[in-house]
């Protein structure tokens, strides 16, 4: 067994891997994207990319405590943003704003216990780190049209003067919500529920019809 | 529909993204086991109604999560001023 | 050329580009940039529709938004029909299928008309209330015929087969109407570096000033729009939308505007281009620049086809290069309308004369029209037209100064046309959706906008300014106060150079007087699509009602879908004439939203079909999709109600399901339930607080129970909360509870006990959740891991982590079935996985997958409750035989506690949840039925509880049903009778609701 047997441990966590043997499958498993990518469009005027098996950790703390700030720090590689709406990128690792005493962090899909355990090791105080990779993936909607898609699902203002890029935002979504953040000029992010992706993929097909959707595997 | 600000996340949200908890202030009693039936039935049932400024609770949802205060006009639906829990209005009926 | 009303040169049409449309079943042929009124009007089609009430004749009034008659059935396929669109708004394209929507069974012959023939005696205002009202039952049956008769348009029988959708806008300032005052609005505002948005309802910008000969800047005034519209269309941050009508204003400036993008093309969108869009734009501050609307003089007989307005009738030549008709008598208050006659005039069609109501018009219009040798008839009216589907001729007489009575003997003069115009009204519709009422304006005769909290400016027609140059100049100031109050730098734009004409002044007048009264003078309209007269109005008045709402609400004025645009005014004015008080004083109806009609297919945009809600699945969805499963809603979620097997129905499916997991083991997918992940050092008071029983002595590795209670002490969620560590729990809910549940905790933490330390994160979504459940089900999962899972290591209510088929996982001993069972939580990820290996080795145990439904029968067979189904809120967990899950003792005066010890909350009668079992076992009771005592009590009998959840039990052989009786706890035993709606009186005994293996031992081996 995998869990940590701590003796000082209050709160109990596990690698929730299983070995590479065992096929990990994301939200967006069953639409088979790379047989859509294969098969469909190549160009268009959004291309539609699921960045799926990420490591996803929910971080709770109190950012007026300098201490775990610090550990936050150590652990990340990188001070989490207290600035609301804002996002730091360091390597592999993404922090994103969600509330001031929460930060949506995404890592390797590998390294999701490593860094758990690693906040459990260096931080102190009341603070809550939970692995919520199963629940959610990643999708990135790019290309010209890419904004013109979100406009018709998030009330969001993404014009270029309120939403630069790295800005990050829990907004509903179609009739689902997401954590939707900016990547790049063209360039959007899109943390979905599992239990939605189902239908947001349906919907961002939908939504991109007119504009000419690209998937890429 | 109302464009709400969140004073947490900093900006104008539509509404939404946030959901009204009814009548803000209205403090748990410390010790409900010693309240009169009276004193319980108001904290539970009995809410204002005000024509003009009122103040209310409000959650940003499907955002922060978080609790805030909105001080609101029932007439013309402005929204006179937002602040945190804990906080007191600044914009009061007269 | 047999369009015999259209000019050989002029306007914006496209002589080059025919078009052939159908209208009534018959082809016709107009240009590129007709409307299908123009079109109609260039073909010499006066009859366009019957009205509502008394199925007179009706022909084309208007030109743009406010016309109350054409309005047509369009649609070449069934699939495409759309009702209620008004001609002056629908471009003509090849191809479009029009049709008349009022006048049954035809606008030529129609059989209402009987009706109206016979006089207005016969349809008074207030005519439906008073004869169709009574007896209530008929109404229906009344409203089809009325319905009917009267033709409101009809809506396809077929699924829509276009494309709409909807966009989030948002913009610094938001233009509504692109005539001069708007365009010049948007101009400087992005110029100065603002994000504009600026929408117009027609095809084209300009507003009025594409039916006019003005000059702006020197050149043409469509040349001027044209380059600053290119202009508008180059800037990036600009966003231009023609076709586009601003339909709605709401609170904190946030509006919706209803863009047509391919109607204007082909019956349905080309190439699955989006037919319609829906923009929701928030914007910081309006300009509202949306013009007036002339407003027709109140004259006998003013509806027979051929009395048009005025400035409609120098629209249609001016923009559609269509006369439409020959001989012209102009009515007019006002010199603005003099142009219409010049118009009509320089057409080359005689204008028999001006009527102008004024005793002595002067001003540059009036010597114009002079010099052209037209005859100015003043200080006279207009009393009455002749002719029936068309003016003949109309009857002209001097009235008094203040125009309220005829004066003069009554001169014939021969017309086809007549023009009026009583003014104009700014078009306050919008800045009426936000609670601003209209306010008089004695300067202009008419109602401007009012007091706003909104960030609204006006500008143009709208406020009163009808010149152009006042428009353009007030245009400006408005996009540079704008600019200002955005805090952006002021632009450099400069107002171009209209010519000023000077005009004399207008004259307040509304309601045209007659030789006889009113009352008995023929027919006045004010309401063409209601058929609402000036008698009418005054009957409304002497009958009591002194309201202008009321008077709204009696005569029904206003209530078309023009909703009042062209009447409402004068109505006032009638009204406040006949009530002997000034209009401000009288006062106004206001408007609300759409400004004009929408089709439901925009409103509804992309959530339909499949997209109307989102369903949500499970990480296992696929196979019960490939293995036949029956799916209900839960929330949102889809899950499996059943598996029914080749030739199974419903109950066999549930009796072999239920059967299966007593005998040996079944499976249920139950990753919906509701999970929050809960730590911190006070995690444990919290849950005692937020749960009705203790938690401060549970032991890592141990799960327990709990109801959740609402302050009033009533039962709103259970579930099973798990001690993962010292200062780590996880909390299960309902699948339907698990977002207000969170929402509760949150609420509770961050308004009552921020000081507690405790983290809430759901991870619903996380975790693939399996059931196990029955007597083989340790068997199963010992052949799946290697973990010690054995009765003496792992009991009953305990939890542990476990490597399960390989994949890490924590496993719950909970049981809702009752048996042997164990719940297998996995990242969901790997839950297909799993429960795919569960299958593999659970074949020769049979292992049977079940869903919702087999769950509600097990664990009702149980006595276990469903939280929403057994529970509506007002049972406290006495009531449900539960008070074992309470703990009264606790120190901190849990959620629930204070409000049920309220009076009502410990009456001894209070309905108790108990189980019901019928004394004939095979029948099962229907859920809702009310139970009685005495079966033999007269009706209304005394009804003393419900049943909540009722099923068949294959293990039982009988029916069992969970149900609240008064004093039911008291009741063991006793009897229940439940009246049937099909006549049946069922009799029954009170039990327990515990129907199977009531010492727990199933669950404890």
């Amino acid at each position: 067994m995998s869990d940590v047997k701590n003796e000082t441990a209050t709160v109990s966590i596990m690698n929730q891997l299983a070995d590479a043997s065992i096929q990990a499958q994301s939200p967006l498993f069953h639409a088979d994207l790379a047989t859509v990518a294969k098969s469909g469009p190549k160009t268009g005027g959004v291309t539609f990319k699921e960045e799926a098996l990420l490591g996803h950790l929910t971080l709770r703390l109190n950012a007026e405590n300098p201490d775990q700030m610090k550990a936050a720090e150590k652990v990340l590689g990188v001070a989490v943003p207290t600035q609301p709406l804002t996002s730091v990128t360091k390597g592999d690792v993404v922090v994103r704003w969600i509330a001031p005493d929460e930060w949506l962090i995404t890592v390797p899909g590998l390294k999701a216990f490593e860094y758990e355990a690693a906040f459990q090791k260096e931080m102190k105080g009341h603070f809550q780190v939970v692995n919520v990779s199963g629940g959610q993936t990643i999708v990135k909607l790019s290309g010209k049209n890419a904004k013109d898609v979100i406009k018709k699902s998030s009330p969001a203002d993404v014009h270029d003067s309120q939403f630069p890029v790295g800005k990050v935002v829990n907004t509903p979504f179609a009739k689902s919500a997401v954590i939707l953040r900016r990547t790049g000029e063209n360039e959007f992010e899109l943390v979905i529920r599992r239990s939605f992706s189902d239908y947001l993929w349906l919907w961002i097909q939908d939504a991109s019809r007119e504009y000419g959707l690209v998937v890429e595997a | 529909m109302f464009y709400i600000y969140c004073p947490y996340c900093g900006e104008h949200r539509e509404e939404e993204e946030f959901h009204n908890h009814g009548q803000a202030h209205i403090e748990r009693p410390l010790d409900p086991d010693s309240c009169t039936d009276e004193e319980w039935g108001n904290y539970m049932f009995f809410r204002k109604n005000p024509k003009g400024l009122h103040h209310e609770i409000w959650v940003h949802a499907v955002g922060c999560r978080k609790f805030f205060n909105v001080t609101r006009d029932t007439v013309t639906y402005e929204i006179k001023e937002v602040y945190k829990m804990g906080e007191q209005p600044k914009v009061v009926a007269k | 050329m047999s369009q015999k009303n259209r000019l050989q040169s002029g306007g914006r049409i496209d002589r080059s580009k025919p078009l052939t449309f159908t209208y009534n079943g018959k082809q016709y042929e107009g240009f590129a940039g007709d409307t299908l009124a123009s079109a109609l009007l260039a073909n010499g089609v006066d009859l366009v529709g019957r009205s509502f009430k008394y199925s007179r004749p009706r022909g084309i009034v208007a030109a743009g938004a406010e016309e109350p008659n054409a309005i047509m059935q369009l649609g070449a396929t069934e699939a495409t029909q759309v009702p209620n669109v008004r001609a002056t708004q629908q471009e003509l394209f090849s191809g479009l299928v029009s049709g008349s929507t009022n006048g049954w069974p035809n606008v030529d012959m129609d059989i209402m008309g009987l009706v109206g023939k016979l006089g207005g005696k016969m349809m008074p205002p207030g005519f439906y209330y008073k004869t169709f009202m009574y007896p209530q039952s008929m109404w229906e049956t009344y409203e089809k015929v009325i319905r009917q008769a009267a033709g409101l348009g009809r809506s396809p029988k077929e699924y829509d087969v276009d494309i709409y959708d909807k966009m989030n806008q948002h913009c610094d300032l938001m233009v509504v109407g692109a005539g001069p005052a708007g365009l010049m609005a948007a101009l400087t505002a992005a110029r100065g570096g603002a994000r504009v948005i600026i929408a117009d309802e027609q095809n084209e910008f300009g507003g009025n000033l594409l039916s006019s000969k003005e000059t702006v800047d020197g050149k043409a005034a469509a040349a001027w729009v044209a380059s600053v519209t290119k202009e508008l269309e180059a800037n990036e941050n600009v966003i231009v939308l023609p076709r586009s009508t601003v339909n709605g204003y709401h609170d904190h400036n946030f509006l919706t505007i209803h863009q047509r993008m391919t109607e204007h093309l082909a019956d349905r969108a080309p190439n699955g281009q989006i037919r319609a869009r829906y923009h929701r734009v928030r914007a910081k501050w309006v300009v509202l620049a949306t013009g007036a609307h002339e407003r027709p003089l109140v004259f006998a007989n003013n509806d027979v086809p051929g009395v048009m307005l005025a400035g409609a009738v120098s629209t249609y030549i001016n923009r559609y290069g269509v006369v439409p008709g020959n001989e012209l008598v102009l009515m007019t208050t006002n010199d603005n309308a003099y142009r219409t006659a010049l118009d009509w005039h320089d057409a080359g069609r005689k204008v028999q004369a001006i009527v102008d109501t004024r005793k002595n018009p002067t001003g540059a219009l009036v010597e114009a029209a002079r010099e052209r040798g037209i005859t100015v008839m003043a200080g006279s009216a207009v009393i009455d037209v002749q002719g029936s589907k068309r003016v003949s001729g109309v009857s002209v007489a001097s009235i008094s100064e203040d125009g309220s009575k005829v004066t003069g003997s009554v001169k014939k003069l021969s017309a086809d046309t007549v023009a009026s115009s009583g003014g104009w009204s700014p078009v306050v519709h919008l800045s009426c959706h936000t609670g601003s009422r209209p306010q008089w304006n004695d300067e202009i005769i008419g109602f401007v906008p009012g007091k706003t909290v909104q960030k609204q400016l006006i500008a143009g027609a709208v406020s009163g300014n009808f010149t152009t140059s006042g428009a353009l100049e007030q245009g400006h100031q408005a996009g540079a106060e704008a600019l200002e109050k955005l805090g952006l730098k002021a632009a450099d734009v400069a107002v171009p150079a209209a010519a000023e004409v000077k005009e004399s002044k207008p004259m307040a007048l509304f309601h045209i007087p007659h030789t006889k009264p009113t009352s008995q003078a023929p027919k006045q309209f004010v309401d063409y699509q209601n058929d609402v007269t000036a008698s009418g109005i005054e009957l409304a008045c002497r009958e009591g009602f002194e309201s202008i709402e009321h008077v709204k609400r009696y005569t029904a004025m206003g209530f078309g879908t023009d909703q009042g645009k062209l009447g409402n005014i004068n109505g006032m004015a009638i009204a406040a004439k006949f009530l002997n008080q000034s209009i401000p004083e009288t006062g106004t109806t206001i408007f609300r939203p759409n400004y004009t009609p929408i089709t439901f297919g925009a409103i509804a945009g992309r959530d339909c079909k499949e997209l109307f809600d989102p369903e949500r699945y499970s990480a296992m969805h696929k196979w019960h999709l490939e293995n036949g499963a029956k799916f209900e809603d839960v929330g949102q979620w889809k899950r499996p109600w059943y598996f029914p097997k080749a030739g199974e129905s419903m109950q066999e499916a549930l009796n072999r399901e239920c059967l299966a997991t007593r005998e040996s083991i079944g499976i249920l997918d139950a990753s919906t339930l509701g999970k929050i992940d809960i730590q911190g050092k006070d995690a444990r008071e919290f849950l005692g607080r937020v749960y009705a029983n203790a938690w401060a002595k549970l032991p890592v590795g141990r799960c327990r129970y709990g109801l959740m209670l609402k302050e009033d002490g009533m039962v709103f969620d259970d579930g099973v909360t798990s001690c993962l560590g010292e200062n780590h729990f996880l909390m299960t809910t309902t699948s339907g509870g698990a977002a207000t549940v969170l929402n509760w905790l949150e609420f509770y933490h961050q308004t009552e006990w921020p000081e507690l330390e405790v983290y809430f994160t759901s991870v619903t979504d996380h975790w693939a959740t399996m059931t196990i459940s029955g007597p083989n089900s340790r068997k199963l999962l010992e052949e799946l891991t290697d973990d010690d899972v054995s009765k003496e290591n792992f009991k009953f209510m305990d939890w542990k982590p476990a490597t399960v088929a390989g994949v890490p996982a924590r496993v719950f001993r909970i049981s809702f079935t009752g048996e042997l069972s164990f719940e297998i939580n996995v990242q969901a990820n790997y839950g297909l996985h799993v429960w795919e290996k569960l299958f593999e080795h659970g074949a020769k145990y049979n292992l049977t997958p079940y869903g919702t439904e087999t769950m509600h029968i097990l664990r009702a067979e149980k006595g276990f409750i469903i939280a929403g189904q057994d529970t509506d809120g007002s049972v406290h967990p006495y009531d449900l035989g539960m008070g074992w899950a309470v703990s009264m003792n606790k120190p901190f005066s849990f959620i629930g506690k204070r409000g049920m010890q309220r009076e009502d909350c410990v009456r001894a009668d209070r309905k108790q949840m108990v189980g019901i079992k019928t004394i004939d076992p095979n029948i099962v009771l229907p859920e809702g039925a009310q139970g009685v005592f005495d079966p033999t009590a007269s009706i209304p009998m005394p009804m003393v509880g419900h049943v909540t959840s009722s099923y068949w039990s294959a293990n039982l052989g009988r029916s069992v049903a969970l149900a609240f009786v008064k004093g039911g706890l008291d009741k063991m035993g006793e009897k229940v009778y439940y009246p049937l709606v099909d006549g049946r009186m069922v009799e029954a005994e009170i039990c327990s609701p515990i129907f199977l293996d009531p010492k727990g031992e199933r669950q404890n081996v």
